[in-house]
């Protein structure tokens, strides 16, 4: 990691390559003082372990639409797919077993992975909206087939949810998994498939034209993308005590959509941030309201989106990244922008 | 075979009611390439005016029709000018992030408890059922007006499109913004024209679908609105006849697959149709091969 040439304009020892690490394991240690302290209750905690577990899954969508640029409307699929993947074999053989937990979770990545791949492989040959409503499609599939899988596998529960999955996902796992995936991002973007799939991104004929292999490379990225949204749901399963088909519906997956997009296409610092900072906002609308308010807080989280976007089209980071998480000068540009705006008035 | 036709019976109805949809989001589509997801909201606000109309308001049924689609065409126009004029040059993921917003700020809103309130709602129909044998199989009154109503304002859309100075500039801003402009077509003014129709038309589904099925919540509009949506990607989106189209496909993949496959599947099963036809036509049943860009 680190070479001497580094981007970005800010102070030099904000992008310091070893600020991240000092920054995680701080992070951490804060964390863990304050909890055990008795600062953070049970409910801030587990609004923590989701935000972290939103990032995951976001950072699996920022891969295929902030990356490669492919429109997917099916994320939360996905991360059903592993959490009920992981939850089965850790309800059924894993028993709060921490070998069984890490299989349970490998598992539940290889298997949404795999689906992907599947799936990937006919549907990305479609472009932009037409990838989107594929996507969406598959989504409510897969939905449908969540809220009758008791007729097959009958200790999924169907329609009524999953119980008994055991709870063995702490802040700790939560955490290192995140970080790994951090890393791991970080690596892919800056590598050889981090550039084909920012020049499939920009301009899918000319990526061809220059000898990337579009298909194979697409289609690696939605099924890396997906599996890490079925990590992400591994941990979800073991860390709630119930899996609902419906928290992985079509609005699961607009959530998704969202933290990308608003921290920014091209920036996984942005989506970071944003995932964050978007599971506390939602909870913590609970508390600003009131009891009186709280029939407000799906207008106010409204409200803010659209405001939110018309304040910052380009998403809160806009395509730019924390410099420390950047190992050498990249082409993180500026996503999307001539083609877009020429597509929206010629073709518009 | 008295079922089946029954059933198709069954199924033109959704369809038709989905063709009011789709056509709005495929008209706004075409003129500004932005997928509308508050659309679906607007049919579901569209149910609710209706049915006021005709039981609080005690207007006659097809006014109570004219007035939803008048207040629906205000809402669709409020909606373009403040969340989607000002991203009109932006990204258009920008503007699609906004149409979630409104569409979840249209369904929360109508939740309070001093508009819609959040629960569902059993409605009184405007007139009584009566029930007609069609080859043995029955056909009501209700599916008569549906089906009247849709082609009336299927009828006036054609005409407004083709043989009105407005329609002829709709065509033109769908076909290109600047040459449009050049032209000196306000483009501003056809995009909130755009809105006012699609949005009247998704009203009157709107009420024709609570009259239909006497059961209303402000969440109506989500799956609906997608199939409808669907069903316009389904026929091509962009192309007015391939929404009909779509949306008759899809009223009868609905309907049929509930009574003869599986009601718990319905949904997976339009959905599967959708992505096959996708893969044989990327573009859709009367959609034509746009060449690529470079």
């Amino acid at each position: 990691m680190g070479g001497t040439i580094r981007l970005g304009r800010g102070k030099r020892w904000l992008e310091h390559p070893w600020l991240f690490p000092v920054v995680a394991l701080v992070f951490y240690l804060v964390v863990r003082f304050l909890a055990s302290g008795g600062f953070i209750n049970d409910y801030w905690q587990l609004v923590l372990d989701q935000s972290l577990i939103i990032t995951i899954g976001s950072l699996g969508l920022s891969l295929i639409y902030g990356f490669c640029g492919q429109f997917s409307l099916g994320h939360a699929a996905f991360y059903g797919i592993g959490a009920y993947t992981a939850g089965l074999i850790g309800k059924l053989y894993g028993h709060g077993n921490l070998a069984w937990f890490v299989l349970a979770l490998l598992l539940g990545a290889v298997a949404a992975g795999l689906v992907a791949l599947l799936v990937g492989l006919p549907i990305l040959r479609l472009r932009s909206d037409y990838l989107g409503i594929a996507t969406l499609g598959f989504g409510i599939i897969v939905k449908v087939l969540m809220d009758n899988s008791n007729k097959l596998i009958p200790a999924t529960g169907g329609a009524t949810g999953m119980t008994g999955t055991p709870r063995i996902a702490n802040f700790t796992w939560i955490f290192a998994v995140a970080v790994l995936v951090i890393l791991l991002v970080r690596n892919l973007v800056s590598s050889r498939y981090g550039r084909a799939w920012v020049a499939i991104r920009e301009d899918e004929v000319a990526a061809d034209a220059m000898g990337i292999n579009t298909t194979r490379y697409k289609t690696i990225a939605f099924a890396v993308g997906c599996a890490l949204a079925g990590l992400a749901g591994g941990l979800y399963a073991h860390r709630y005590p119930f899996v609902h088909p419906s928290s992985f519906d079509f609005l699961k997956s607009i959530d998704f959509l969202i933290v990308v997009v608003l921290g920014g296409l091209g920036s996984f610092s942005g989506t970071i941030a944003t995932a964050i900072a978007w599971v506390f906002l939602l909870e913590g609308l609970r508390g600003v309201l009131g009891q009186a308010f709280v029939d407000w807080r799906g207008v106010v989280y409204a409200l803010i989106l659209v405001v939110v976007i018309i304040l910052r089209p380009r998403g809160l980071l806009g395509g730019r990244e924390w410099g420390a998480l950047v190992p050498r000068l990249s082409l993180l540009g500026e996503p999307f922008a001539g083609k877009e705006e020429h597509r929206a008035r010629v073709g518009g | 075979m008295t079922l089946v036709l029954e059933q198709i019976f069954n199924g033109l109805q959704l369809g038709f009611v989905y063709a009011l949809i789709a056509l709005g989001y495929t008209m706004v589509y075409g003129i500004i390439r932005l997928i509308n997801f508050a659309h679906g909201d607007v049919f579901m606000v569209g149910a609710y005016l209706g049915v006021l109309g005709y039981t609080a308001w005690g207007l006659p049924f097809p006014l109570a029709i004219v007035v939803a689609m008048v207040l629906c065409a205000v809402l669709g126009v409020s909606i373009e000018r403040v969340a989607y004029r000002p991203l009109r040059y932006a990204p258009r993921i920008a503007a699609l992030i906004s149409a979630i917003g409104v569409s979840l700020f249209l369904e929360y809103f109508c939740s309070l408890k001093f508009v819609f309130g959040p629960n569902y709602r059993v409605v009184s129909r405007p007139f009584e059922v009566v029930n007609f044998t069609v080859g043995g199989a029955n056909l009501s009154n209700i599916q008569i007006v549906v089906a009247v109503v849709v082609v009336v304002l299927l009828a006036l859309l054609q005409y407004m499109l083709f043989h009105t100075k407005v329609g002829k500039a709709m065509r033109a801003v769908s076909y290109d913004h600047d040459a449009a402009r050049l032209m000196g077509i306000n483009v501003d003014s056809i995009i909130s024209v755009t809105f006012a129709i699609g949005s009247a038309l998704a009203a009157a589904g709107g009420v024709l679908y609570a009259v239909a099925y006497p059961r209303i919540w402000p969440f109506l509009g989500i799956m609906p609105g997608l199939k409808a949506f669907t069903a316009a990607v389904l026929g091509g989106i962009g192309i007015v006849p391939g929404a009909v189209l779509g949306a008759i496909i899809m009223g009868q993949v609905d309907v049929l697959s509930a009574a003869f496959i599986s009601s718990q599947f319905r949904d997976a099963i339009a959905f599967s149709v959708l992505i096959l036809v996708l893969l044989v036509r990327p573009t859709g049943v009367l959609g034509s091969r746009q060449p690529e860009k470079v």
